[in-house]
């Protein structure tokens, strides 16, 4: 009977990656390799400010002198950066009509669900759709801006707010952090850009897309957030791919300055294509995310839902600059098949009175690695900064691994830190139990998740927890026999 | 009229790795009975209960359970729940971030999935649960909390038996529901299994004491020894039982070998 119920949960759980199609677009593509030329060109196709060349070129000589970091607990293949294409774009500008949008990626954003019709959208949220490497569509832009939130892609913002990406830009993140970083600020394509002004609470909640679409390509987007002196926003990132065997590699830039009693939500639902069943293909996720509460009482909240991607290396992070700021971190991470994921938060207390919260709770199931590494440094002159760590890991089946690694760099001795971590796994007591009150084998899986998971999901913004809940769900494969 | 016999185990042979433990069980259960099964530890009294409700770890060998007319060893464990069959457990399990409700709602909506019903509405089913509350005297806060965590032995118990009173079974089937409970836990547990007993449903009481069988009296009482039921009598065997143990049966069976 072990049998059947796993067949039933194969035929339950195990469906096919839903948004693994591919979009027939005209694409307009440069050469494989990296080399200044191709940076130039692109800087050249995005008619860009010398300055962002600039910037551009320095990033790449600096990154011609990293390797790759090889600390995580992570397997990855050689990657020949001279085989990857460093710029793909539909064959279409971003169109300011809905009538002008290429049918093709209307239908293609459709069929992910994603609403760039304004008539059509969910009510209250904006997004900005961006397609290999460039940004398609921002809905709603009208509206903000009788408020004053500026929300556009990455490249509309160097044209139209040139000083605000100059005086921020890398400011987070510089491109000397890491090697992965260092080669998005060589040859970032697009991305989205929100500014929130002093005072004003962003009326709808803001929502990127990203899409690769084309073969061979990378993708190589930046977001720049900054909220201004007393001013809120919700924003929410979205990721899928086409199903092909070949890895594609994904390496982004999140960058978020909270000023001043400013607050910012920052969610994930990353679906990157995970690879197939024996781990063929999928997206090698290599991305830098942090943000900085700047100013006194400064808060940012992370909040994600990790459910795709061959290879995950992410560590979103927040630097407590500001007195009396607080960030909370929330994680589901899941593995499944050959996935891998190395993935955590970094909290760093530099302010007097900084506190922050980690929430990590890791699904391990196949043949999966999924590792939890986290750091909380409190620097010599912060005083009474306090952390709760809480790492939690669940095992389906006894095939997948879970590694928790928290590093703990405490320089003064006011700060409060605590730490908890547990495993389990998904007994097969648990499981008898649900049948014996009449719940079959996957609906119980589904419920021991929801339970699991729900302290996160319960953070993520309403209109998207029931779609990460779902995807937690289907994301599991029959583990449990 | 005879009534119809709900329950009929044939010669039941039941193993684990290998090992049998149940040695050729028969057993009759009828509409409105009360059965104990007692016998000492490792007498299979568990393992009956597991294989009646669909555990796979067990091999059933051979034999026949027959449940309403239906074979029971060809259906999977949720839905023996489903055709009505209801285990308290000995050590009910824990699932965090899922409270009882929640999780009784899941159960109930299959259940009535089941039988071509559809999902119970949410009003009634928040009545039905108050009403089942107050009958087996159950804490509300305790109903909020993820099922079983943090529970106290006796908390536990009587979150089974109020779950039993919500998924209404034919055949209820309680595990050493006794075992860890003081006395007033123990009473508060009868009551309520006592309280949900109708002319229409039948229970197997399993235990290794007399002292729950005070309170959730017997039709008949039945003693598993060794893989087999060895004796079978009226409530009146209990007592005997408590009085002088179990070793005078143990001779008897080797004194018929």
């Amino acid at each position: 009977m072990a049998k059947e119920k796993d067949e039933i949960l194969q035929e339950v759980t195990g469906s096919d990656y839903k948004y693994g199609f591919v979009t027939d677009v005209a694409t307009d593509t440069i050469g494989k390799g990296l080399n200044e030329e191709v940076i130039r060109t692109i800087s050249a196709k995005k008619e860009e400010p010398e300055w962002l060349l600039e910037f551009r070129l320095k990033a790449y000589r600096h990154w011609l002198t990293m390797k790759m970091p090889q600390w995580a607990q992570l397997t990855i293949p050689e990657i020949d950066y001279q085989d990857i294409i460093y710029y793909a774009a539909p064959k279409q500008e971003a169109k300011k009509d809905w009538e002008d949008v290429d049918p093709e990626l209307k239908a293609t954003f459709d069929k992910l669900g994603i609403p760039l019709n304004e008539q059509k959208t969910l009510a209250g949220v904006a997004v900005d759709a961006v397609m290999d490497s460039i940004s398609v569509k921002t809905t709603f832009k009208e509206t903000l801006a009788e408020r004053g939130v500026i929300f556009c892609s990455f490249s509309e913002a160097v044209k139209n707010h040139p000083d605000l990406v100059k005086k921020y830009l890398g400011t987070v993140v510089p491109y000397t952090d890491n090697f992965f970083a260092a080669l998005n600020s060589a040859v970032f394509s697009d991305g989205s850009f929100v500014y929130i002004p002093k005072g004003v609470r962003c009326p709808m909640e803001l929502s990127t897309y990203f899409r690769i679409n084309a073969a061979k390509t990378g993708q190589f987007e930046r977001t720049l957030i900054v909220a201004d002196d007393e001013s809120f926003v919700s924003y929410l990132e979205g990721c899928t791919a086409p199903q092909r065997d070949e890895n594609q590699l994904h390496a982004a830039i999140v960058e978020i300055v909270v000023e001043k009693n400013a607050e910012v939500k920052y969610s994930t639902v990353q679906n990157w294509y995970p690879g197939d069943k024996d781990g063929k293909g999928g997206i090698y996720n290599f991305v830098t995310k942090r943000g900085i509460c700047r100013g006194e009482n400064a808060k940012l909240i992370w909040a994600q839902v990790e459910t795709g991607s061959a290879i995950t290396w992410k560590y979103p992070s927040t630097i407590l600059k500001g007195d009396g700021s607080v960030s909370e971190f929330y994680s589901v991470a899941v593995t499944n098949n050959y996935q891998q994921a190395d993935t955590g938060t970094k909290m760093i207390h530099i302010g007097n009175n900084t506190r922050s919260r980690i929430v990590s709770k890791g699904i391990s199931a196949g043949y999966s690695s999924n590792s939890y590494r986290g750091k909380v440094k409190v620097v010599k002159s912060c005083r009474n900064a306090r952390n709760y760590s809480q790492c939690d890991s669940l095992l389906l089946g006894d095939k997948c691994g879970a590694h928790t690694f928290p590093y703990l760099e405490i320089e003064n001795s006011t700060a409060q830190v605590e730490h908890e971590a547990t495993t389990s796994k998904i007994g097969e007591d648990q499981i008898f139990y649900c049948n014996q009150r009449g719940i079959s084998t996957e609906d119980a899986v589904g419920l021991i998740i929801k339970g699991y998971a729900g302290d996160v999901i319960n953070k993520m913004p309403m209109e998207f927890a029931v779609e990460a809940q779902k995807l937690l769900q289907i994301s599991l494969e029959g583990s449990v026999g | 009229m005879m009534e119809a016999t709900m329950l009929k185990i044939k010669n039941l042979h039941a193993s684990i790795d290998g090992k049998e433990i149940l040695k050729g069980i028969n057993l009759e259960v009828k509409p409105g009975e009360i059965h104990a099964i007692m016998g000492p530890n490792g007498a299979g009294k568990s393992t009956l209960s597991a294989v009646l409700t669909g555990r796979e770890r067990f091999d059933v060998m051979a034999g026949e359970i027959e449940f309403n007319g239906k074979n029971l060893l060809e259906m999977p464990a949720e839905d023996r729940a489903r055709e009505g069959i209801f285990l308290s457990f000995q050590y009910p399990v824990e699932i965090p971030g899922v409270s009882t409700v929640n999780f009784l709602k899941t159960a109930v909506n299959e259940h009535r999935k089941y039988h071509g019903q559809p999902p119970y509405p949410a009003g009634d089913f928040l009545k039905m649960i108050r009403e089942k509350m107050e009958l087996v005297g159950i804490d509300n806060k305790l109903l909020n909390r993820s099922l079983n965590e943090g529970f106290s032995g006796g908390e536990k118990k009587r979150n089974e038996i109020f779950q039993m009173a919500v998924l209404e079974p034919k055949l209820a089937i309680l595990d050493e529901t006794d075992s860890g409970l003081d006395i007033d836990a123990l009473r508060t547990v009868a009551q309520g299994v006592n309280k949900l007993k109708k002319p229409d449903n039948a229970v197997i009481v399993i235990t290794h004491y007399q002292r729950l069988l005070d309170y959730i009296v017997p039709d008949v009482v039945h003693v598993l020894y060794d893989g087999r039921i060895v004796k079978t009598a009226g409530k009146e065997l209990v007592a005997e039982l408590e009085k002088q143990g179990y070793d005078w049966i143990k001779e008897e069976v080797k004194g018929r070998s």
